[in-house]
């Protein structure tokens, strides 16, 4: 398939995934305020700021924020059009994309994702956003389920689904790890690792969606030990980083044709090494070698995968170009070029 | 729903003048008076929220948002009958084969100048000419791969050739479209009425692309160039080659290599036999014509003329959409085929002709004076509606470059009921179909009719403000 293609795919999931992460931790710690007594504005804060630390957009929020309030901290991470990770941005290009490749997609596909598109940014949207935020964000989680489901259902096993795939599991380890690491950034007293806080626990469990399946697998309050286990090595949870991980790996050589366990290019040498990590890796050893240096190490891998994705398939491509490049031209003028082609 | 409808005295598809529904409109009047005003307005509602979720829009330009509109659709089809559409189906074909062979030569002997039968310096100065292509041999001797020549009917049925759009024709998805809309809000219309279906136009284009392939061996490798999703008909674009199942490109995918095109693909490159481009020729080959074009593929021109790669359309075919040559056009059917036109042009004056350019200046409140080369319903004077300084500003225009400009009297186009907010009025329509030219001429049954919203207004231009309909051609 073509390169450029290849990409808009990739790109298209991984901003569904995207908002749909997005989604589940607003909604999920939303919700834990609720079950707790008032907490004055400080403690708040100190409830919020871990979040929007482990979204990577601090320096962006505090720019356009002075306060760390609930309602501030979800208009920014939802519907704030100037954070570009917002989920109505992640959706916007998750579209935009979609829209360069139409071609590619299923109607029911397009249908799907082009719905949730006008739903969220209609006048219906920001109502139900405002009168009932559950309700919002079930709609969002809902219509990125159905996305998957359509797409699992209509897109052949080709290519376009290995690229597609691809790009739902990277992102989703790497959310995975980013919630995570929301513990690493707790105020002292907070500090769960040492047992006091499971209900921080609970809430990060709650955000992969994976309660349910941590109670059926460990029995008590969880842990930090139980919960990294669960969400870094279980081998059949959906969201855990060693699932995705083993996906990755997966997709990666039917691309290519090599067998698993070898490689061909630098995206399936990383990503076999950190299968073999996660398979062989332990709770215990993580929290030793300190929970947020490894997470940090770890999402460093997985954007090593993604670049070196990007260098294999799609401007590996470009190198075979000859031809002297055309000088840059800035984008609204490709824009204006585009528009100036004549559809009689 | 019809009773309070009237004709004003214009030509109109469903009723002759006595108010008599005309037969080939009798059961879709009788179904349609069946239908409750407020349930026939939810059904036209639902066909918009269809096309908004499917995403049939066309991209509004001049506008910080970049929005994106649907092409505004009237649930009342227009009707042809058997008899009426074989006419024009004789006449369009005609129409092609004769600009196809006209194309041929002027870009090989230039017969038809030789014999003085157009003067040479409309050709040379047409804007479209490229005679940096005479004498090259393009696959299968076919130009015009694809026309969408729009036709108007007069004040007595009579149906006139307006103009042909032979460089880059748009609309045939929304054609596909439409009828899709219409099944789907009005299942039971169709049972039993006789109408041809037009499924096939994807079909019938991929087949005209294979035709035109340069390459014998195994099955031809065909795109579909787009300038990209900035367009304003990026949805046609994606629609066609979906329907087609064959790659869209752009021009960024292309790359040309010892007079070969080749597509980028994450397998290596891969070889391209036919493009279906929707872009200008001038923004073809960076190496050629525009030196700025990003949207272009350098080089595709050596790859062209060395016969390596089909494109259709053709490079240089606006010589023959270029409205003066329209002027032409029935003597261009005489010439090559010999024949007389089917289908006859609206009449029209040249303003390069000085005793017709005397004549559009002292008549220009009653005329239609129509730029060259502009297309959309952009660079028109629609006479009777024109301000005075509109029409000082056109004479201007016209004396200072009168090769650039034709004038046809008003044509009070035929009027179709519409569905306008609730009540059945008449409005002005016309029709495109859509001509492919391949291994022997197919034209979809039917074909996009365009309609004026806006009460009283003759343009039907999508960009205008126009929307459209279904069109039906019985059995």
């Amino acid at each position: 398939m073509l390169s450029r293609v290849a990409n808009s795919l990739y790109w298209m999931v991984r901003y569904i995934e995207r908002a749909d992460s997005l989604s589940r931790l607003i909604e999920v710690n939303g919700q834990l305020l609720l079950d707790h007594e008032r907490l004055d504005s400080e403690r708040l804060r100190a409830f919020w700021k871990p979040i929007i630390l482990s979204t990577g957009d601090e320096t962006l929020f505090s720019e356009f924020y002075s306060d760390a309030s609930s309602s501030e901290v979800i208009r920014f991470l939802t519907n704030d059009r100037r954070n570009p990770n917002s989920i109505v941005a992640s959706i916007g290009q998750a579209r935009e994309n979609a829209r360069m490749v139409r071609d590619q997609l299923s109607e029911e596909l397009w249908e799907e994702l082009n719905s949730l598109y006008l739903f969220i940014n209609s006048r219906e949207g920001e109502l139900l956003f405002n009168a009932d935020p559950t309700r919002y964000y079930e709609t969002i989680r809902r219509a990125t389920f159905t996305f998957h489901g359509i797409a699992a259902a209509s897109i052949a096993r080709s290519e376009s689904w290995e690229f597609m795939d691809l790009g739902r599991h990277l992102e989703r380890a790497d959310k995975i790890t980013r919630f995570l690491d929301i513990t690493s950034f707790l105020p002292e007293s907070d500090a769960p690792v040492n047992g006091a806080a499971t209900f921080h626990w609970t809430a990060i469990l709650r955000s992969c969606g994976g309660l349910g399946a941590f109670r059926a697998e460990h029995r008590g309050e969880p842990t930090a030990e139980g919960v990294v286990s669960f969400l870094m090595f279980s081998p059949g949870f959906p969201r855990s980083v060693r699932f995705c991980v083993d996906r990755i790996d997966r997709n990666l050589h039917s691309i290519s044709g090599t067998p698993r366990g070898t490689y061909t290019n630098d995206a399936e040498r990383v990503a076999g090494r950190l299968l073999a990590e996660l398979a062989y890796g332990s709770a215990a050893e993580v929290l030793e070698h300190g929970l947020h240096l490894y997470l940090d190490e770890l999402q460093e891998r997985l954007n090593e995968i993604g670049t070196e994705l990007f260098q294999t398939y799609v401007l590996l491509p470009d190198s075979t170009d000859k031809r002297p490049p055309i000088p840059a031209a800035n984008m609204s003028a490709v824009v204006a070029w585009q528009m100036a082609q004549q559809q009689q | 729903m019809f009773e309070a409808y009237e004709a004003d005295g214009f030509f109109d598809e469903m009723f002759a003048l006595e108010g008599e529904v005309r037969p080939h409109y009798r059961t879709l009047l009788n179904r349609f008076s069946a239908i409750a005003a407020d349930d026939f307005e939810a059904r036209r509602a639902a066909c918009d929220q269809h096309f908004l979720r499917q995403g049939v829009t066309f991209n509004v330009y001049h506008d910080d948002r970049g929005t994106e509109r649907i092409f505004p659709f009237d649930p009342v089809p227009r009707v042809i009958p058997a008899a009426e559409w074989e006419h024009l189906e004789a006449g369009l074909t005609q129409r092609i084969i004769a600009l196809n062979l006209f194309l041929h030569d002027i870009y090989h002997e230039q017969h038809i100048l030789r014999d003085g039968i157009i003067p040479r310096f409309y050709i040379e100065e047409a804007k479209h000419y490229r005679p940096e292509f005479r004498g090259i041999n393009v696959p299968k001797d076919i130009y015009i791969h694809i026309c969408g020549s729009d036709l108007i009917r007069g004040a007595d049925g009579t149906y006139f050739v307006l103009e042909d759009n032979g460089r880059c024709p748009s609309g045939a998805s929304y054609l596909l479209e439409n009828r899709n809309a219409l099944k789907r809000a009005f299942p039971s219309l169709f049972e039993s009425l006789g109408v041809r279906p037009v499924d096939a136009y994807p079909r019938e284009l991929l087949d005209m692309l294979h035709h035109v392939s340069p390459h014998r061996e195994g099955e031809p490798v065909c795109v579909l160039l787009t300038p990209g999703c900035y367009n304003s008909a990026y949805f046609e674009h994606c629609y066609l080659a979906r329907e087609m199942g064959i790659e869209i490109v752009e021009g960024r995918d292309l790359v040309v290599m010892d007079d070969f095109v080749y597509m980028r693909t994450t397998k290596g490159l891969v070889r391209v036999d036919v493009i279906y481009r929707r872009i200008d020729d001038d923004f073809l080959d960076p190496t050629v014509f525009r030196k700025d074009s990003v949207l272009g593929v350098p080089g595709i021109m050596r790859a062209y003329q060395a016969g390596n790669v089909a494109l259709a359309n053709a490079v240089g075919t606006g010589v023959a959409d270029d409205k003066v040559i329209y002027y032409f056009v029935p003597k261009i059917i005489e010439y090559y085929l010999g024949q007389d036109p089917i289908l006859p042009n609206v009449p029209t004056y040249l303003a390069s002709e000085e005793s017709d350019r005397k004549y559009i200046l002292e008549h220009l409140p009653e005329l239609v004076v129509k730029a060259a080369n502009e297309s959309g319903g952009y660079g028109m004077l629609m006479g009777p509606s024109a301000t005075q300084e509109e029409i000082a500003k056109f004479k201007e225009k016209i004396i200072e470059d009168p090769r650039n400009f034709i004038a046809q009297p008003v044509v009070s186009l035929s009027r179709s009921p519409t569905w306008c907010e609730g009540n059945m009025e008449g409005r002005h329509i016309d029709l495109r179909p859509y001509i492919i030219y391949g291994e022997d001429v197919k034209i979809v049954p039917g074909g996009l009719t365009r309609v004026a919203l806006r009460k009283g207004s003759l343009v039907v231009n999508s960009s205008q403000g126009g929307g459209s309909k279904d069109t039906w051609v019985l059995k």
